[in-house]
């Protein structure tokens, strides 16, 4: 599919990194002018994926955490967030809503949930030891103008 | 990240103001317990007015700050969140858990 726009952002595994992120989707997607709803929804998905490669993914060893975001035709928006971690050895369990496995940190389980409800689609993709793909879109409204 | 806590006739306001992520809540939550531990109030609201931001960090800390008020005897509250935090919330079904106001 043909890229409108996209950019590329590189950090390390520092949970520091969670609001950084957020701050460079916002940003990037000025442009596409988003209404405070869906810019909402946008930052809520990305700030998930990127604290769970923080806190699963690098859970055992620091590493860099890829943040993908295009501007594709019809005004989607196109998130990828990789990791080159640990893995999910179970998608499908750690997708299931309340499922975690730190909840000595209070971790909800609800991570993939909200990915879930507040983009359009959502992929998953994962090996153990290999590391962990998130892949999200969300269409925005058209405007008047 | 803020943090203001103040008691009235025995029912405790926690007023946050800033982002919830994982990040920050680790400083919240160690705030809010020793404040809960120590003080021991009988009510504790709090107040989400002043968050611009939250993800699902946000549904730990409350049902952890609800638990620790019930283990100590009193009860949780979450007060003014925005439209869109109300939404991270009913997600979680937190209404089950604690009252949101």
């Amino acid at each position: 599919m043909e890229i409108l726009n996209e950019i590329k952002f590189i950090m390390p595994s520092l949970s520091v990194n969670e609001g950084a992120a957020r701050a460079v989707v916002s940003s990037f997607l000025i442009q596409a002018d988003p209404t405070v709803e869906e810019l909402s929804d946008i930052r809520t998905a990305v700030s998930e994926a990127v604290t769970n490669a923080v806190v699963h993914g690098y859970r055992h060893k620091k590493g860099n955490i890829e943040l993908t975001v295009r501007l594709l035709p019809d005004r989607v928006i196109y998130i990828k967030v990789r990791d080159k971690g640990c893995g999910i050895a179970n998608v499908e369990q750690a997708m299931e809503p309340l499922f975690t496995t730190a909840p000595e940190e209070e971790r909800s389980g609800l991570g993939f949930s909200v990915m879930q409800s507040f983009m359009d689609r959502l992929t998953v993709r994962s090996a153990p030891e290999k590391g962990t793909t998130v892949t999200m879109r969300k269409r925005l409204s058209a405007h008047g103008d | 990240m803020k943090i203001d806590i103040k008691t009235e006739n025995g029912a405790a306001i926690a007023r946050l103001s800033g982002e919830i992520d994982h990040h920050n809540a680790k400083e919240l939550r160690a705030e809010l317990d020793r404040y809960i531990v120590t003080a021991q109030p009988r009510e504790l609201a709090i107040d989400f007015g002043g968050i611009t931001f939250m993800d699902s960090s946000g549904i730990g800390l409350i049902m952890g700050r609800s638990k620790l008020m019930k283990e100590c005897g009193g009860r949780l509250e979450v007060r003014n969140p925005q439209p869109y935090i109300r939404r991270v919330l009913k997600l979680a079904g937190i209404e089950r858990i604690v009252r949101i106001r």
